[in-house]
């Protein structure tokens, strides 16, 4: 595989990430939205993967398997297994509507695009331009966390804010250095537990998983 | 000399290839879903004799109507062959491209539509106020999108003329371009919106209230109804087309050798021809989405567009 | 050697309380282990101190004058608070409000957090930092929601989202970082050590230094607790048990701002300039003037000092910003002295609320008649977090204020009217508080007196006098953040 067409695919990647970044935002579904959290790991990780192989970098091999299994296989089952055993209402809920959202999160893509400039002029990699992107579905996650009521749909977008930090990694430097990449896996992982039994608490103190419950720690006058 | 003469000559092939297999397209989209659906077809020739009998027929104006309504089948016409002169259907190298390009093609799409709106309003029906209406909205979201998604494949080729380019994309070397394969799918998702497929608009529908193009031609009758009818056929046609050579160019004519032409002739026939089997793959599973939907389905193309755009910046 | 005690031994004790957690002598055991780490601690001290900095475990830890008095801050009060926590967590266990599984998981996860606070002050790896923070929040997540009532959970759930946002802002800011070093240091680990960074941090990229460090001051300050990022902060504070309480103001956000600072001498050694300071002292001051006004609207007890807090946390972030060695000398002081008192303040707030069933401010009356212990320690307590001499957190502030006058007069004003306004509360609440009539639904309880003593001592002692170690170890560390 040529350099030029790794560094293709990649971008192809990147663009799929960033589809999957914003299909998150436009997902009416829970289940729908697992799907593409599921789907942006799998880009995640091949993508990885494919910069690894072309940089001849092998610790890059670890964390696309690490991606593979957290983010394609374990986390979205827990979050299924989880919605499937709470009955959890499957419609997302939203308090910006759908539309509104999609013109915010366009407008984050370009000021990530500003943003991430410098390290663009300066970087010499062939996902230099990437970054961008991972930025991008750093924002991304961070919208669907603030314009989405529900516990879970929250998490995912933590999670999809995660996926853009990995790829953000790999983009700008091939990746950070073994010990970090591994401890922070573990870090999502024991997130990923944390939540889990947050549910559980969540769903017997209020009865549901919606946020807007949960508004009674205000400043009162 | 040879080359402006050339040139003429391929301008009016094209023209008379529009007129044509615009009914043409139309016809085997039919047939190929009476087909899917098990129905007996009445062959790829049924539009052709639609418009031949509606032709012949008595035109029945409305008491109030103005000479807007009268007016408007012949510009609609006639703003539809012009768009087929501009868009590179056979040959890139066409005497009226340099007058016109892309926004100019939008813009004259944008008349026609204005003038059917109008149109719709002036007989003082309650349908056509309706469809109007729906057709502007409609049009609203549409445009932007569509622009957004044209102006990606002019960021890549660095022009906004239309032949230069499908020349550009076929003269390049094979990429693999995100950003271009985001402008085609917003393109096709406001391309089924224009020509007022399903699931935005159903052509073959009889009820009125679930009508949006329909609803407007609603009083139209004999030869103005044929033209509108044929027009509607020739912008099918056209969007197909554009939508050809601007991602899928190959095949297309250039300025020699001589029979080339023929040969652009046939690759675009094929192509047609899949084009169609892809739109009635597309239509036969889905049904007409409520009109509310459409406003969020354009926005998806509006973003994938925009996505394009932006992964053109970001990442080629 | 003495490193790997003071990281293992909180290792070890979280996972020996794992099982043991809920038995009678756990608190007993919670108090060992963190009593252990405080003399590990002072040993390490001591070393440093004779020996200077030095790196331990191939470049994997590294110490100097400024982590490990942080460490040795760390290991004191998570000592005083396992000493508080034993008669306090038994009261709350005979009201029922824990079970035998939450004891069990209170004492382990007090014990992790501790381990996870040390990790981030002692590791020489950036990247490592990062992920020890995250464990730090991980880990004290799950104890602010031990109580299980909706607003508790509801406290939680925000503190997991907003710090993990916040943090997952920093882990891309340490990409960037990385991606600033890669070009000097090449890929690999040595990219991410404190001690190349610093020495080098001349060579690294000004303009992604800068970018990074936005996300830095984002991410890290999210958990310092700065306006506007603040939020979770009143509500884990009040929520969680008071032990939590007074380990999250007292090291948490300690540990969090020492994050930061390290990354503001790395940008300021990049860009020759003294940018990343600026924007502290802008949310610094942010910080001090919001949570000041917030304080005058509480009526829960343990949220009001919350917000205290983050009025101390944003002074010392302005002191850091500030820079020059009286301001960071001060920013030093006070963040010992911020602790030490705020801790008190918290365990003698807990057993006030113990003591009238309630944290709501104007159902608390009467504690120096009712339990003349609590009642006063509250009151030095506030007198001192108000900033009156003769405590230290006059003495820090006074040196901070000064710089300002010098450095920055234009500060001074907003920053004399935060303190004033902050006075004007915590007077206001805290007096009927403490003095006020006994209410009849005011009960007796079992207080451990000593650690409030000890920590208003200490307070009391740097106010008159700073020791000579003392101040030595902080001209090294103010040395260190030039």
């Amino acid at each position: 595989m040529t350099t030029n067409l790794a560094a293709q695919i990649n971008g192809v990647l990147a663009a799929l990430i960033l589809l999957t970044a914003f299909g998150l935002l436009a997902q009416r579904r829970i289940y729908g939205m697992l799907h593409l959290f599921a789907l942006q790991g799998l880009f995640l990780s091949v993508s990885t993967a494919i910069v690894g192989y072309t940089a001849g970098l092998h610790h890059l091999y670890v964390s696309a398997v690490l991606t593979l299994i957290l983010k394609v296989f374990v986390l979205p089952y827990i979050l299924y297994a989880l919605v499937h055993k709470l009955h959890i209402r499957k419609e997302v809920e939203d308090l910006v509507n759908i539309p509104t959202t999609m013109l915010i999160g366009i407008a984050l893509v370009i000021f990530s695009y500003h943003l991430t400039a410098p390290v663009r002029e300066l970087s010499t990699l062939i996902t230099k331009s990437t970054l961008a992107v991972a930025l991008s579905t750093v924002m991304l996650g961070f919208l669907v966390m603030i314009t989405r009521k529900k516990a879970v749909t929250q998490i995912i977008g933590f999670l999809a804010l995660e996926n853009g930090l990995f790829f953000a990694a790999t983009s700008a430097t091939y990746g950070m250095p073994l010990v970090v990449e591994l401890g922070v896996a573990l870090d999502i992982l024991i997130a990923a537990f944390i939540f889990g039994l947050f549910f559980f608490q969540i769903r017997t103190t209020f009865d549901s998983l919606d946020l807007k419950e949960m508004e009674k720690l205000k400043e009162e006058d | 000399m040879t080359t402006t003469l050339y040139s003429i000559i391929v301008e009016f092939v094209q023209i008379a290839v529009v007129l044509l297999a615009g009914p043409a397209l139309a016809g085997w989209v039919r047939m190929l879903k009476c087909r899917m659906q098990g129905r007996t077809s009445a062959g790829v020739l049924q539009p052709y004799r639609d418009i031949m009998k509606l032709f012949v027929k008595d035109v029945v104006l409305a008491e109030n109507a103005s000479w807007i309504f009268r007016f408007t089948p012949y510009l609609v016409f006639g703003a539809t062959v012009m768009a087929g002169a501009i868009i590179p259907v056979i040959s890139t190298v066409l005497p009226s491209a340099p007058a016109a390009d892309i926004i100019a093609l939008v813009a004259i799409f944008a008349m026609a539509r204005f003038f059917t709106a109008l149109a719709g309003m002036d007989a003082g029906t309650a349908f056509g106020g309706m469809g109007s209406s729906r057709e502007m909205t409609v049009a609203t979201l549409a445009e932007p999108a569509m622009l957004m998604s044209v102006f990606t494949v002019s960021l890549v080729s660095g022009s906004t003329s239309l032949s230069q380019m499908a020349q550009v994309v076929t003269t390049n070397p094979l990429m693999l371009r995100p950003s271009l394969a985001f402008a085609l799918l917003a393109f096709i998702l406001i391309a089924v919106a224009e020509t007022g497929r399903i699931p935005v608009d159903n052509p073959a529908t009889h009820l009125e209230l679930t009508m949006l193009h329909e609803a407007m031609t609603l009083e139209y009758s004999g030869r103005h109804l044929a033209l509108i009818e044929w027009a509607k056929m020739i912008k099918l046609f056209l969007y197909a087309a554009l939508g050809v050579a601007l991602f899928f160019p190959w095949g297309i004519a250039g300025a020699t050798p001589l029979w080339m032409l023929p040969a652009a002739v046939f690759y675009l026939a094929v192509k047609m021809a899949i084009v169609g089997a892809v739109i009635v793959l597309i239509e036969t599973p889905l049904a007409k989405m409520r009109i509310f939907r459409v406003t969020e389905f354009l926005g998806m193309a509006f973003l994938f567009a925009t996505i394009g755009m932006l992964s053109y910046f970001m990442l080629e | 050697m003495t490193l790997l005690i003071l990281l293992g031994v909180s290792l070890v004790a979280a996972f020996i309380l794992a099982f043991v957690g809920d038995r009678k002598y756990a608190p007993e055991v919670n108090i060992l282990g963190s009593a252990t780490a405080f003399v590990a601690s002072l040993f390490l001290a001591a070393e440093v101190y004779n020996n200077g900095a030095f790196t331990a475990g191939g470049e994997f830890f590294f110490v100097d004058a400024f982590n490990v008095y942080l460490a040795v801050l760390t290991t004191f009060i998570s000592t005083t608070t396992a000493v508080f926590s034993r008669r306090y967590m038994r009261h709350e266990r005979e009201l029922g409000r824990v079970g035998k599984n939450a004891m069990r998981f209170y004492h382990a996860m007090f014990q992790l957090f501790i381990f996870a606070m040390l990790l981030a002050l002692l590791t020489n790896n950036v990247g490592v930092l990062w992920i020890a923070m995250e464990l730090a929040t991980l880990s004290t997540v799950l104890l602010v929601s031990l109580y299980r009532t909706p607003s508790a959970v509801e406290a939680a759930w925000k503190y997991f989202i907003l710090c993990g946002v916040g943090i997952a802002l920093a882990l891309f800011g340490t990409v960037l970082l990385y991606f600033a070093a890669e070009r000097v240091f090449g890929s690999g680990t040595a990219g991410l050590l404190w001690t190349n960074l610093a020495a080098s941090s001349g060579k690294l990229e000004p303009t992604v230094l800068s970018l990074a460090f936005i996300f830095f001051m984002v991410g890290y300050g999210t958990k310092v607790g700065l306006v506007p990022l603040h939020n979770w902060l009143p509500d884990a504070h009040s929520e969680g048990p008071t032990p939590i309480s007074a380990v999250l103001s007292g090291l948490l956000l300690n540990v969090a701002l020492y994050a930061l600072v390290r990354c503001k001498t790395l940008v300021d050694g990049a860009t020759h300039g003294n940018k990343a300071g600026y924007i502290m002292m802008f949310f610094g001051m942010l910080s001090i003037l919001v949570a000041a006004f917030s304080l005058l609207r509480q009526k829960d007890v343990k949220r009001m000092f919350a917000y205290s807090s983050i009025e101390h946390m944003g002074i010392a972030t302005f002191a850091f910003g500030l820079g020059g060695p009286v301001a960071t000398f001060g920013a030093l002081l006070h963040m010992l002295v911020h602790s030490l008192t705020k801790s008190s303040i918290f365990f003698t707030a807990g057993n006030a609320s113990q003591m009238h069933h309630t944290q709501e401010m104007s159902r608390i009356q009467g504690l120096a008649r009712g339990n003349p212990p609590v009642g006063w320690g509250l009151m030095l307590g506030v007198i001192a977090i108000a900033g009156m001499p003769p405590f230290g957190v006059f003495t820090s502030e006074f040196l901070i204020l000064t710089a300002t006058i010098k450095n920055a007069p234009y500060a001074a004003p907003l920053f004399l009217l935060g303190l004033a306004v902050t006075f004007a509360a915590l007077f206001r609440r805290v007096i009927p508080m403490v003095f006020g009539n006994l209410p009849a639904h005011q009960r007796k309880i079992k207080v451990s007196q000593s650690v409030v003593i000890v920590h208003m001592a200490i307070v009391f002692i740097l106010g008159l006098y700073l020791p000579e170690f003392l101040s030595q170890w902080f001209h090294k560390a103010v040395e260190i953040l030039r």
